[in-house]
């Protein structure tokens, strides 16, 4: 040990470490601040499996971003946790007899973020900036049925539409226009303002996103929370291990995992709105025979997918409506379609398919749950001839070849949640441009096109349940399931609300006394 | 010097190549970075209006000139996927990375030079063969495999270990050495195993050397020839692998960081690719190069400076 | 000593074989016999610990492990094999030229490798795969592209030492064609590096291969594969232990098998160890 060089590498090792740690420790010293805590800080971990796409509420779309940013906006209204609008940023809001003009009252004393009292200059910035009014930068293709946009005084605001359309109002919800302030114009994506119950603190891309209570919300105490962490974590396995080891607060917990947090925690969950599907081209030949559609309809064992897949934690559906839609959602389809192989067969055999025929399934890498539901559908198939081969794709490719370009025989996927029962179910429109089951029904489309002009919301419901029931009749897919999320939260937390789309709403979350 | 100006250029055409393989591989792989951002409820007009923002209706060959522009002023560009500068992200990120692969590599050197040197005195004994078993399994265990039994059987059991994402230095060295220490040790595992294997085999054939035996001859003990004599000169080859080793362990970060989730540049480069990033891609892939390039640069000239014998021309 | 270092040798040598032999057995005995359907389903007996019925117990969707391991010796010698065939033929092929015919084609060639290895293995492979598309065959010929240029290392520094030689030299005198020479003559005096390389290959291509499937892009299913269920069996970690450990142990026997076969190759073939 004594000799030079061994010395030297000794001395080199350690000049590295040395540097390394004071490398380090001199990097990040801003967000150093919450040394000490007390013993109940007023803060919690909420595990995101990924990073947001956008920060800029016009511009983000993926409902990961939306569970975590919806605590910092608001609309003009607000989504109601059964789905229904109450009023947000607007006190009170009137319709038209002709359902053509909209007329917004807005709160009192509604501050943005900054401080800054919510104008009526603010209001019409936010929808012109959607427009695309002046530069041609269209951000939502929801307000091209805007005729006009008219400030009547300091605090009452006008929309006017070409046409009536009877879900306009929820495209006024902080989902697809989120108020924002015209002073912060081109810093929304990097340092977002709204007026919602937490403003933003600080994004670490890759790391975790960090939202701080309203000192000035308008709804007196509320939030209960100093300080929210969004953490990604992309894998199931740690994220779970941190949540025992209490270093996460609140995440979704895989439902075959149940076991191991039921004990230790308080487990919310409840029909998600979801829509998981197996569906085929209806262009191509043979799914373009709905005989074959139904056949296979009656082959697919959809307990056993649930089970399986889901354990049990999940909705059988019947057609592309979640009961969490309450109002809209049509009841009994799900047993439309019995588990009868005999029955299946002869259906193929009218077809002209006794034998079965060879197709293939394409189904995206990004989420074991198409995977597995593909894999079970090969095994059903199997048993009244058709062969089915999986083919896994990257989810760029999915999006790009199946979902746009509509190449594939069959696939899997899932629909998250929409406030609206007609945002869920118009792809099935003949010419939309996400139809991309090609799907083509004309009483189908008639309804469609009724039930925007319908201003009686019991008679939209009435049109909505018809256009399940076409769905179902039709086989336009293999409706498997709603499932569930399992939200995971620490057991001294209270006040956690769910909602039929992604949102972590944190406004009411509180440590129990 | 002509050997460091030779360096320099092999680098400089090994980066240009690198940028020219990963920009033509993103032009054959199919997925477009703003839809994979957006999923399927994309809105149409946001996805036009976007592509427009960020240039990508432009030819590729002209988002690659644009982009070479760019890194020659020192700019490597905006994510796509972040709307940040590539140099900021990577920033960000370099003190998971470069702890991550301190760590390991300090990990390999305490354990495997004093074990290599130890177990060349045994040579096959009946503890040099099963130790060197021994290694032989660490480097055939699936790094992210190993990775959740240490999670499993050490993270949950042991306080110290924090196993949710990283601690940075600044706010708590305990907690930044709690949460990089397991990821080091799934690193190290597989490297140990080479290191050792590399410092036992160069002691055992130091000891076959003439020097020795001359030595030896004169009657001086076991231990000063072993470590007076050998080991200085078992050393020297030994530096090289620590060049090696190092392209290994940063390699190894990249999957590892995913497994713990660490933020590092491992983690960024591989949601990169699969949200077709291409900015971002070539921006680390460049940065890694770069890294592993010169500190196998350095371990080359600290080479030559440790052995005079060695001209490099 | 020499029996010792011998005896050394042929431990390596020994269960290097013992474990490869046993794999090759399963996977021949896999298409004539498995004790269950490998991918009958039976949703209402999943995951069962280990018992008399089902040696290694039953996954997610009830289907009996022991029987997906044995077949899935068929996916990894597949994927092993395609992914060294490809490296070992091309990285030859391109190595062996550059380093016969040196000069400005030399210098252009190994600036390639040196690029391509300058990608962290894993990356390179995420990038063919994203080309290519994830899969069993995809990933094999991914793995094998990606071995390339570290074997053409290897091949380019035997050719450059050989070429002076004697041998060959006489060969170019009496005009015998350069393609001849090269695989007729040099090659053969150059291939235990190249054996070698192959078997560490072989247990690289199942490492990555366990890499790609556990960021979900390798072998996709119904395709039995130790690295998927790998992946699958992370969700069972803490509830069902036993499920990981059955292809776990499998991909580590098989990559400590070709690991020890190449030490061995090594130790006989490399003069300088004795």
């Amino acid at each position: 040990m004594r000799t030079k060089s061994t010395k030297y590498i000794f001395a080199f090792m350690l000049l590295i470490s040395v540097l390394v740690i004071s490398a380090c420790s001199g990097e990040k010293d801003k967000d150093g601040a919450n040394e000490e805590t007390p013993a109940r800080a007023q803060e919690i971990t909420v595990r995101i499996a990924d990073d947001p796409d956008f920060l800029d509420p016009h511009l983000m779309t993926a409902s990961i971003t939306e569970m975590m940013m919806l605590n910092i906006f608001e609309g003009l209204l607000a989504p109601e946790t059964d789905g229904t609008l109450k009023p947000g940023v607007a006190e009170e809001y009137e319709v038209s007899d002709d359902g053509l003009t909209y007329t917004f009252k807005l709160r009192e004393n509604i501050k943005f973020h900054n401080g800054d009292p919510v104008k009526i200059e603010d209001v019409k910035y936010t929808f012109e900036r959607l427009m695309g009014v002046g530069n041609d930068e269209t951000l939502s293709s929801k307000f091209k049925i805007v005729a006009s946009l008219d400030a009547v005084d300091e605090s009452t605001f006008k929309i006017t539409l070409t046409e009536p359309n009877s879900t306009f109002l929820f495209s006024l919800t902080a989902l697809d226009s989120a108020i924002i302030p015209k002073s912060n114009d081109g810093n929304h994506n990097e340092s977002p303002i709204g007026t919602g119950p937490f403003k933003f603190g600080k994004y670490n891309p890759g790391s975790n996103l960090i939202v701080e209570k309203n000192e000035h919300y308008w709804k007196p105490g509320i939030p209960y929370l100093d300080k929210v962490t969004f953490t990604f974590q992309p894998d199931n396995q740690t994220a779970l291990l941190s949540l025992q080891a209490g270093e996460v607060d609140l995440m979704d917990v895989p439902a075959h995992r149940i076991p191991e947090v039921e004990n230790d925690f308080t487990l919310i969950y409840e029909e998600a709105n979801s829509t998981v599907l197996v569906g085929y081209n209806m262009d191509r030949k043979p799914f373009n025979d709905i005989k074959v559609r139904q056949a296979i309809n009656h082959a697919v064992n959809k307990d056993n997918i649930i089970e399986a897949t889901f354990s049990g934690y999940a909705v059988k559906l019947g057609s592309n409506m979640s009961p969490a839609m309450e109002a809209a959602y049509k009841d009994g389809l799900q047993d439309y379609y019995d588990v009868n192989i005999e029955k299946a067969k002869e259906l193929l055999t009218e077809a002209g398919y006794p034998d079965g025929f060879s197709t293939t399934i394409s189904i995206s890498s990004h989420n074991a749950l198409y995977t597995n539901v593909a894999q079970v559908l090969v095994e059903d198939l199997k048993s009244i001839g058709i062969d089915v081969k999986i083919e896994v794709v990257e989810w760029g490719v999915w999006l790009e070849r199946i979902y746009k370009g509509r190449d594939y025989d069959m696939t899997s996927i899932d629909f998250t949640g929409k406030l609206s029962p007609y945002d869920i179910l118009n792809r099935y429109i003949s010419d939309a441009g996400n139809n991309f089951l090609n799907f083509k029904n004309a009483e189908y489309d008639a309804l469609m096109k009724d039930v925007i002009k319908e201003s009686d919301i019991d008679q939209q419901n009435v049109i909505y349940k018809r256009a399940q029931e076409i769905l179902a009749e039709e086989a336009a897919a293999v409706y498997i399931a709603d499932y569930q999320f399992i939200w995971t939260m620490n057991p001294n937390l209270e006040g956690y609300k769910l909602y039929p789309f992604f949102y972590h709403d944190m406004s009411e979350v509180r440590f129990k006394e | 010097m002509t050997y460091t100006i030779r360096r320099i250029v092999l680098l400089v055409v090994t980066l240009t190549l690198v940028s020219l393989i990963t920009f033509s591989v993103f032009q054959v792989i199919p997925g477009d970075p703003i839809r994979i951002m957006l999923g399927p409820d994309a809105d149409e007009e946001q996805v036009a209006t976007l592509e427009k923002q960020l240039g990508l209706d432009k030819p590729l060959y002209m988002q690659y000139a644009q982009w070479i522009g760019g890194v020659a002023k020192g700019d490597f560009g905006q994510s796509i996927r972040f709307s940040k500068p590539v140099s900021e992200l990577i920033v960000d990120r370099l003190p998971v990375t470069i702890s991550l692969a301190l760590m390991s590599v300090i990990i390999v050197a305490i354990i495997a030079i004093p074990l290599g040197v130890f177990m060349a005195k045994r040579q096959n004994k009946p503890s040099d063969v099963v130790f060197s078993s021994l290694t032989q399994v660490g480097m055939a265990i699936p790094s992210f495999w190993l990775g959740m039994l240490l999670i499993l059987y050490l993270g949950m059991t042991i306080k110290f270990f924090s196993i949710s994402g990283y601690v940075p230095w600044s706010i708590s060295v305990k907690g930044a050495l709690g949460s990089l220490l397991l990821p080091a040790i799934t690193i190290a595992i597989p490297q140990i195993a080479v290191m050792f294997r590399y410092v036992r085999n160069t002691v055992i054939e130091q000891l076959q050397l003439d020097y020795v035996r001359t030595i030896r001859s004169k009657g001086i003990t076991e231990k000063y020839v072993l470590f007076k004599h050998v080991l200085r000169n078992s050393m020297i080859p030994v530096l090289t692998v620590f060049g090696l080793i190092f392209a290994e362990v940063v390699a190894g970060t990249i999957i590892v960081e995913q497994v713990f989730g660490l933020p590092g540049i491992g983690r960024l480069l591989i949601s990169s690719i699969g949200s077709r990033d291409f900015p971002l891609v070539q921006g680390i892939i460049m940065y890694i190069t770069v890294v592993v390039v010169l500190v196998n640069f350095f371990v080359d000239i600290l080479y030559s400076i440790l052995d005079p014998r060695i001209r490099m021309t | 000593m020499k029996s010792l270092l011998k005896r050394g040798k042929n431990i390596n040598l020994i269960i290097g074989l013992l474990i490869l032999s046993t794999f090759l057995i399963m996977m021949l005995m896999s298409f004539f016999y498995t004790p269950h359907d490998v991918n009958a389903m039976n949703i209402a007996n999943k995951i069962k610990a280990p018992n008399s019925v089902h040696w290694f117990g039953t996954d997610e969707f009830g289907r009996d492990i022991f029987s997906r391991i044995m077949q899935g010796t068929r996916t990894a010698f597949f994927i092993g094999t395609v992914a060294v065939t490809i490296g070992i033929t091309l990285g030859t092929l391109i190595g062996g030229v550059a380093g016969y015919v040196g000069g400005w084609l030399d210098e252009i060639i190994m600036r390639i490798m040196d690029a391509l290895m300058a990608f962290p293995g894993i990356i390179l492979a995420l990038m063919l795969i994203a080309v290519f598309g994830p899969g069993m065959v995809n990933t094999s010929i991914a793995l094998g592209l990606m071995s390339i240029p570290g074997i053409a290392r290897i091949a380019r520094s035997g050719f450059i030492q050989h070429k002076e030689f004697e041998y060959v030299l006489s060969s170019k005198l009496i005009g015998v064609k350069p393609f001849k020479i090269m695989f007729q003559h040099i090659l053969p005096n150059v291939s235990s590096p190249l054996i070698v390389a192959a078997s560490i290959n072989f247990a690289a291509a199942m490492l990555a291969e366990a890499g790609l499937s556990y960021l979900g892009l390798g072998v996709q299913p119904p395709d039995p594969s130790w690295g998927r269920m790998l992946r699958d069996s992370q969700s069972y970690l803490a509830t069902a232990p036993w499920y990981t450990f059955a292809p776990g142990i499998a991909i580590t026997f098989m990559v400590l098998g070709f690991y020890m076969l190449s030490n061995a190759i090594r130790d006989i073939t490399d003069p300088r160890s004795n």
